[in-house]
């Protein structure tokens, strides 16, 4: 705007003489009497597209639930959870080796990626300068690597060599993943704590180390726990990482240096077969894995609400 | 400190002149038994302040007057109906001149066109100029003409005192300028809808004395032809600028209540009540 150069030479008594107060009053008060009409009409028409767009965003939601639902509640049972998988046109069998599968490699996963994303996001939360953006930089190239990209990778860093398949190697696939996930939330969670508690801590004599641990950690405890348990989520439904590197087996493996199953590589694989039976199978498998991931959200909210309440 | 000066004399406006649609009796704002609760559930909501009633004169300045938590702010923002926005429920009838601020028909736009708000610290929008951020007010009222946008931001600017050290550079962004001077722009802001009535929520708690004398000066001045009602917790600055005061403190339950109001001089010299004279002597508060 070209504010000063067109401003009418006017004298100050005059634009402040009550009769100028008074005519600006009317015309403001006309403008916004006569605009009013409209000005609630294009907010009534937008807030109705927002709730359209909510509808629409929830539509594929709520479908993808309920068709998951309907086809995989028959297939749940106790032997479902406790029972190997059977051959085809055996009836009966379950997926126990998908679901402990998937816990030890994602929990390998978790326990690796959660303590360095953690201390990389400290770093960066500490840190401005170049490598610290450098470092900022690739984490985010890397949450947009497409994960079977990553299972590529691990598969020719460890697969190729070893001439082994381990349920190990798609733990170090998902934490891959999950690492610059996990790096991005921990920093947002933690640049939310206000500078002025480092000033109070470090005027209290405590060395920078033990602020981070004692004061940001603990004050963003419930945010990180939230990204945390989201970038898990996450983990759990990947199959193309694991696909060249955990194999997927029939069998209950705890070893994670063997090949072992998981519930994505266990719907895959159920799920392109002709039997009706095993298709079943592959739905209830997804059932009970939305159900796990639901979970985990769910388990993450009310922490962070928790925590947020009662502070100790 | 200036010398002792308990209440300012009685003022007339400058003018005399009164809008039409204004010209209703001597109060400018009334309040009849208002009570603000606070709260999710109905029926565990928490009473912040109970069953006030107070009347603004016409063209005065009103000091609400009381120790932090007591409701003085609580009862500022019925009187535009900020409390719309929150969880916030206002019982009892507020009137602005002869318009019924919480009756039906009433839309909350139009109250808040002839009410103007400055709140504790300066809320510039960040990413406007000085003369965008003045003129904010006008433009989402519908208002489009560009020599009155301009005719408005200098009047604004000149109730504000600030148009001498801004109008070369309405241009750059308003948070460039210094606390005191981004406080006074808040103030354009308010003024340059023409309001009848003006709230200032503890205008000078961020600003340094400096800043806060330059705000106490304007408002003076303001006071001669608009209403202002002034939320502070500054015995001495509502002595040095208030016609009228009105105390609020807690009460046994914990909830703001009207203690006492009337001019400011009584108030300060005879209180009635034994809380009044002991805030304002500091034995409380």
């Amino acid at each position: 705007m070209s504010a000063g150069t067109d401003f009418v030479r006017r004298e100050p008594a005059d634009l402040l003489s009550p009769e100028s107060v008074a005519r600006r009053r009317r015309m403001v008060r006309r403008a916004s009497r006569s605009t009013l009409r409209r000005r609630r009409l294009v907010g009534n028409t937008t807030r109705l597209a927002c709730y359209l767009a909510l509808v629409i965003a929830l539509v594929p939601l709520v479908a993808l639930l309920s068709y998951t639902v309907e086809r995989g509640v028959s297939g749940l049972s106790v032997d479902f959870f406790s029972q190997l998988p059977v051959p085809e046109g055996v009836p009966g069998g379950g997926v126990e080796e998908a679901i402990i599968g998937t816990l030890i490699i994602v929990g390998l996963a978790a326990l690796v990626a959660i303590p360095l994303g953690l201390s990389v996001a400290l770093f960066l939360v500490d840190r401005r300068g170049k490598l610290a953006a450098s470092v900022r930089f690739v984490a985010d190239v890397m949450s947009g690597i497409p994960s079977i990209a990553i299972g590529v990778f691990a598969y020719a860093l460890f697969v190729v060599p070893s001439h082994h398949y381990a349920g190990i190697i798609g733990s170090f696939a998902l934490a891959v993943l999950m690492l610059p996930i996990i790096v991005r939330a921990d920093e947002v969670a933690m640049r939310t704590v206000p500078e002025d508690l480092w000033d109070a801590a470090l005027a209290l004599g405590a060395r920078p180390s033990r602020v981070a641990r004692s004061v940001v950690v603990r004050t963003a405890l419930p945010a990180l726990v939230t990204g945390n348990l989201l970038a898990v989520a996450r983990a759990v439904g990947e199959t193309a990482p694991l696909l060249f590197t955990a194999l997927g087996s029939s069998l209950l493996i705890t070893n994670p240096f063997q090949p072992m199953d998981a519930m994505p590589l266990r719907i895959y694989l159920d799920g392109t077969q002709a039997d009706p039976h095993l298709q079943t199978v592959a739905w209830a498998t997804a059932l009970v894995l939305l159900a796990f991931i639901l979970v985990l959200s769910i388990v993450a909210r009310a922490f962070a609400s928790y925590a947020t309440r009662h502070a100790r | 400190m200036p010398p002792a000066m308990l209440g300012r004399s009685p003022q007339v406006g400058i003018d005399g002149h009164v809008d039409a649609e204004t010209a209703a009796g001597e109060f400018a704002v009334t309040l009849e038994h208002v009570t603000v609760r606070y709260g999710k559930v109905e029926n565990a909501k928490q009473v912040a302040v109970r069953d006030v009633s107070l009347a603004f004169p016409r063209n005065q300045v009103t000091a609400l007057l009381g120790p932090s938590g007591c409701g003085k702010t609580t009862i500022l923002r019925t009187i535009n109906r900020l409390h719309d926005h929150t969880t916030g429920k206002v019982n009892g009838v507020v009137r602005i001149g002869d318009l019924d601020v919480y009756a039906r028909e009433t839309q909350p736009e139009i109250v808040r066109t002839r009410v103007g708000m400055v709140f504790q610290r300066p809320n510039l929008f960040p990413t406007l100029s000085i003369f965008d951020n003045v003129v904010a007010g006008l433009r989402m009222n519908g208002v489009r003409k560009r020599e009155f946008l301009h005719e408005a931001a200098e009047a604004a600017l000149r109730q504000a005192a600030l148009w001498d050290s801004v109008k070369n550079r309405l241009g750059l962004p308003a948070v460039r300028l210094s606390g005191g001077q981004q406080q006074r722009l808040c103030i354009a802001r308010a003024l340059a809808i023409e309001p009848e009535v003006l709230l200032l929520d503890e205008p000078c708690s961020a600003l340094d004395p400096m800043a806060s004398a330059r705000i106490e000066e304007l408002i003076v001045e303001l006071s001669s032809h608009i209403t202002i009602a002034l939320v502070t917790h500054n015995l001495f600055q509502a002595t040095r600028i208030s016609d009228r005061t009105a105390v609020f403190l807690l009460d046994d339950d914990n909830t703001g209540t009207l203690v006492e109001d009337g001019p400011t001089l009584d108030v300060f010299q005879s209180p009635k009540d034994p809380r009044t004279l002991a805030y304002v002597t500091g034995t409380i508060g």
